[in-house]
């Protein structure tokens, strides 16, 4: 029950503060070090044993990573994906049989431009990243978040999509192995991209980009929207077929959270999943995804992991500046009640799985342009989503009533007449000049309703957050006008073209 | 010593020796935790104490060694103890 006063004076079921037995609970011997979970105290050495495990239990249930494949490692300086680096180069020193047997590689991404970090501060943190990177005798680069500006539109174009059958593994290894791509190492060069010789009028349109947004929760989007493109475009061009990320359990719960929140729930399989393979020739990876923000913390410090702290865009921010912030404050409040609400959350996203609509036809422009998850917004008669768009128009056909329209200028009409053609929901006649979304500020309603109908329903809010799509990257855009002609051109021949079913 | 982004909240500086002032009884960690945030928090108070104890997210090690098992905020601290705060937290 809900009650507006949160204080619940009845006592609260919690865990029992162990106070007597400080023996390790599964060795019996040592001197409780960690709690983990519920009530499970372990000592160092089972915790060490039982962290390692975990990794490799995670990659042996969901093998899909083959033998001598190129994974690139996406380390953002943080605790977790610096100790999943160091779970890596554990795995891959061991003796023989249970030796993890991939070629890693290491990416960085700077972000220090989008936060708005001095230069100073960004070398010094690149370079603390890169002692510890050349210590662990990886190939790695560094890539500032800048160079998003100037991805290639092919970044957006899936490449063919891998088939995925469950029991195909070792088929797969061996087609992957006859394929020759075993084996070839192209090296990174770590000095090749230093963010020290980013362009200050670079970091400037990265740091517009971003402020476009106007509230947070939409700059966290777009941020980690660009970072994942970026990320892929790397692992496209340095050679990688799987890319492997850090995002623990405890990120992945509030992750799961904010999602849903975010309206994207179809997408919540891929987001928050082992493997997400939106980008089709690319896989996403999380390894750690079994792991609780505690465990990592204690690991990395009982076991001497470094990580840098490099500042984001949340950092400091109060608990109700973004959806993401709010959400995490309330997983982290609820959890340190109920220590089972993270490990709970994390075992219903581990149910949740695509569905798989006709996947024959998993066209280029049946793709969201910027999370490249499957569009969900088809708007049927009694969808909910179509009760959101007829709302959206009544609510603005209300407003312009109100307000006295001034004589529309041709550009207005234009747009206008735009809008109405893209409009998603057919039945409605918003021909209407005052009705349109575009009636307050044309020439962005224009844009972005152009936008829109390439984009999945969260992506369209985002979008919509922001005061200019013309600030997106060039890939963007550019790839917004392919598909667009693509669809016309198809509207066009419609007609002429011969159905399967014929 | 806080680690994980707390240090921001304490100009940066990671580690602090720290010599308490003695008191009849004995000091335990809800008093540090009160004597932390009137003499080392520079900023946003909020952002590191909860009440009486740490906000949900901030880890306690003492001595390299969970606080949950030493009692949480009623152990007594004693002399030359390590205590380290961790920030498991993204915003902060």
């Amino acid at each position: 029950m809900c009650q507006v006063e949160e204080d619940y004076h009845e006592p609260l079921q919690r865990a029992d503060p162990l106070s007597v037995s400080k023996k390790c609970v599964k060795c019996k011997e040592g001197t409780a070090a960690v709690v983990i979970r519920a009530g499970d105290a372990f000592c160092r050495v089972c915790f060490k044993e039982y962290f390692i495990h975990k990794f490799r239990a995670m990659l042996g249930k969901n093998r899909v990573i083959f033998p001598g494949e190129k994974v690139l490692l996406a380390v953002s300086g943080g605790a977790s994906s610096c100790s999943m680096l160091r779970q890596v180069q554990e795995g891959l020193s061991q003796n023989a049989h249970k030796k993890l047997r991939f070629s890693p590689g290491i990416v960085f991404i700077d972000e220090g431009g989008a936060v708005g970090q001095a230069v100073e501060d960004r070398r010094r943190a690149a370079a603390e990243l890169q002692a510890v990177f050349t210590a662990t005798g990886l190939p790695f680069v560094t890539v500032p978040l800048e160079e998003v500006l100037d991805l290639p539109s092919s970044v957006l174009a899936a490449a063919s999509l891998v088939a995925s059958g469950t029991g195909a593994y070792k088929a797969a290894v061996g087609d992957f192995v006859r394929s020759g791509a075993a084996g070839c190492r192209t090296s990174l060069d770590p000095e090749r991209r230093a963010p020290a010789d980013v362009q200050e009028s670079r970091t400037r349109s990265l740091q517009q980009l971003i402020g476009s947004a106007k509230t947070l929760t939409a700059r966290e989007d777009l941020l980690s929207t660009l970072r994942q493109h970026l990320l892929v475009h790397t692992a496209r061009s340095e050679g990688y077929s799987k890319v492997m990320l850090g995002d623990n359990c405890t990120r992945l719960a509030i992750k799961l959270l904010t999602s849903i929140s975010l309206g994207r729930g179809a997408q919540l399989a891929q987001d928050t999943g082992f493997s997400d393979s939106r980008y089709g020739d690319i896989l996403l990876v999380r390894p750690m995804r079994d792991y609780s923000a505690k465990e990592i913390a204690y690991y990395n410090r009982l076991f001497g992991v470094p990580s840098v702290f490099i500042p984001g865009l949340e950092t400091k921010a109060t608990d109700k500046s973004s959806i993401q912030r709010l959400t995490e404050s309330f997983v982290t409040k609820l959890q340190a009640d109920f220590p089972s609400t993270v490990s709970t959350i994390y075992r219903t996203s581990e149910k949740l799985q695509t569905a798989c609509r006709s996947s024959s036809t998993a066209d280029l422009c049946d793709r969201c342009l910027l999370c490249m998850c499957a569009l969900d917004t088809a708007a049927e008669n009694a969808s909910a989503f179509k009760a959101t768009l007829i709302s959206e128009q009544l609510s603005q056909a209300q407003a312009a009533g109100d307000t006295s329209v001034v004589t529309p200028a041709p550009k207005e009409h234009e747009s206008a007449a735009a809008i109405g053609k893209r409009c998603t929901s057919g039945a409605e006649d918003c021909g209407n000049a005052a009705s349109g979304e575009g009636c307050c500020s044309s020439a962005k309603g224009a844009e972005s309703s152009d936008l829109r109908s390439l984009l999945c329903y969260s992506c369209q809010l985002t979008i919509r957050d922001m005061s200019s799509v013309e600030r997106l990257p060039h890939y963007i855009l550019s790839e917004a006008q392919r598909r667009q002609r693509r669809s016309q051109m198809r509207e066009e021949i419609g007609e002429f073209l011969l159905d399967a079913a014929d | 010593m806080s680690l994980g982004g707390a240090e921001l909240l304490f100009n940066g500086v990671k580690k602090h020796h720290v010599d308490l002032p003695s008191q009849s009884e004995p000091w335990d960690v809800k008093q540090l935790l009160v004597w932390i945030q009137r003499n080392l928090l520079r900023e946003r108070p909020e952002l590191f104490v909860q009440g009486d104890s740490v906000r949900p997210g901030i880890l306690v090690l003492i001595n390299d060694a969970d606080w949950e098992l030493m009692g949480e905020l009623d152990y007594q601290l004693q002399d030359q103890d390590n205590v380290v705060f961790i920030s498991t937290l993204h915003g902060g």
